[in-house]
């Protein structure tokens, strides 16, 4: 039923069986895009990790909304710090749903048997992470606006999120899969991403609430005067967690 | 085709290998027998490069480990009592899927070849959830066998199997052997190993306590022999 194996051609099968190893970043590159798009697949079918982040984000926003009974001067001030809260605590139970499944049901020893680069597995779960955060965003930005009457489509805004979602999702890759080989992994990942996170988090609390006082006229100065630190500090914090993520990452995953 | 040599794993305190000679040649299926807790998972686990080894010398395919892992990866399949597969896609999506992470060029033709082999071509397009473990099972064997290695690791494959799934996938194994590859397999079931491998080894107590081939071994008091491996 099974082909017999060619005797002595195995070695040289190898060339037509397996890409040219010449093309180790073309390997590389298709290990990620495999990674993304099987985990988008399988989140398409099943709708477990959006469905539960979407829901959760949303009922975050709705109890702040109800709990800060604010006028709009208050409201200006911690919409940026709600904001933030919700993307957070979302992505924390993005993060952890995401390894662990894979761990569950035993296709993490899947993928680490392919022979790619394991730093290839952080960036494909890396990237599904940030899809699946940014699917929230996009949700719970307008939800925001209309519930705390203060509007969240600006460019500059976008910008932050975007580069706070990136680190978010670095940082707690990283992390997650140290935390899916614990035995109490699921409180196990709060406690090591909060505070490595929070030079993220303050720098994309106080980016974004300088776009929407700047807005609405409450800064001295121009806008990148009032936020360009806090960006650049986001832009550092994602670039040295995904070089750190790529020298470390292949120690984290094995046992 | 695999070698060890005073291969040693700790875990904290715990010293589960302790010392493993095991030297497999091409060609060759060998059953990994032994109780509980003798290491033989742990074993196979640091020849599929999941683990590494404490101390000791590991080759697999002409390759030290833990230094050429990836060139030991591209020539290793292994089918586990899990099946590495994901429920929420097809069996077909599954294999496309590792037939990417393993770079296959000709991914088409060899999807369509391993589910035919394992006999799952017409449930090709339907969800692996929807499969029984017999099936997941046959479609881990796909997975494990669809970039062509030359040397496959199973790992109490007949785990959770029924009668007829178990003496299914028996005829599974039995033609992957007939292909040349190199098999080591591990097993509590000591009738099954004496049916399927040339070779028996019996792990016990985190060292190779047995080791034979099958024309040496008679049937009729292997349980005896392997009592007495196991408690001697």
């Amino acid at each position: 039923m099974v082909e017999p194996k060619a005797q002595g051609s195995r070695r040289a099968g190898d060339q037509s069986a397996i890409g040219n190893p010449q093309s180790a970043i073309g390997d590389y590159l298709r290990a990620i895009g495999a990674i993304v798009a099987k985990d988008l697949a399988a989140e398409l079918r099943s709708k477990e990790l959006i469905s539960t982040m979407l829901v959760f984000s949303l009922l975050v926003v709705l109890i702040f909304n109800f709990a800060l009974e604010l006028d709009r001067n208050a409201r200006e001030n911690v919409a940026a710090g709600v904001l933030w809260v919700t993307f957070t605590f979302a992505g924390t139970l993005g993060l952890n749903r995401s390894l662990s499944m894979e761990k569950d049901r035993g296709s993490l020893d899947g993928l680490l048997l392919a022979p790619v680069d394991r730093s290839a597995l952080f960036f494909g779960k890396m990237i599904g992470n940030v899809i699946f955060m940014a699917v929230v965003e996009v949700v719970i930005v307008p939800v925001f606006t209309v519930l705390f009457n203060i509007s969240l489509f600006r460019p500059w805004l976008f910008l932050v999120i975007a580069l706070g979602t990136l680190g978010y999702a670095a940082v707690g890759t990283l992390l997650s899969t140290m935390a899916v080989h614990t035995r109490a992994r699921d409180v196990m990942l709060p406690i090591l991403l909060f505070p490595v996170a929070v030079p993220l988090i303050v720098a994309a609390v106080q980016a974004s609430s300088g776009v929407l006082l700047a807005e609405a006229g409450k800064t001295i100065g121009t806008l990148w005067e009032t936020i360009g630190t806090w960006v650049n500090l986001l832009i550092a914090y994602d670039v040295i967690f995904l070089a750190v993520a790529f020298m470390v990452f292949d120690y984290i995953v094995e046992e | 085709m695999i070698e060890t040599h005073s291969l040693v794993k700790t875990f904290g305190l715990l010293r589960v290998l302790r010392g493993v000679e095991l030297d497999i040649a091409e060609g060759e299926f060998v059953a990994l027998l032994g109780p509980n807790g003798a290491g033989k998972t742990t074993l196979l686990r640091i020849l599929a490069t999941l683990s590494r080894p404490t101390l000791g010398r590991v080759r697999l395919a002409g390759h030290d480990l833990p230094a050429r892992a990836d060139a030991i990866r591209r020539r290793l399949g292994v089918v586990s009592h899990h099946p590495l597969l994901y429920g929420d896609l097809t069996a077909e999506e599954n294999l496309r899927f590792y037939a990417r992470m393993y770079g296959l060029t000709n991914a088409e033709r060899r999807i369509a070849a391993v589910l035919e082999q394992v006999g799952l071509a017409k449930r090709r397009r339907d969800l692996v959830r929807t499969f029984s473990r017999g099936m997941q099972q046959r479609l881990a064997i796909a997975r494990a066998i669809l970039h062509e290695p030359e040397v496959m690791l199973f790992d109490e494959p007949h785990t959770g199997l029924d009668q007829d799934a178990a003496a299914m996938l028996d005829g599974v194994l039995r033609d992957v052997a007939a292909t040349g590859r190199t098999v080591l397999m591990t097993t509590h079931d000591l009738r099954r190993a004496l049916a399927l491998a040339g070779r028996i080894a019996i792990l016990s107590r985190g060292v190779i306590a047995f080791d034979k081939p099958k024309a040496q071994i008679e049937a009729t008091r292997f349980a005896a022999e392997y009592d007495r491996a196991i408690n001697g």
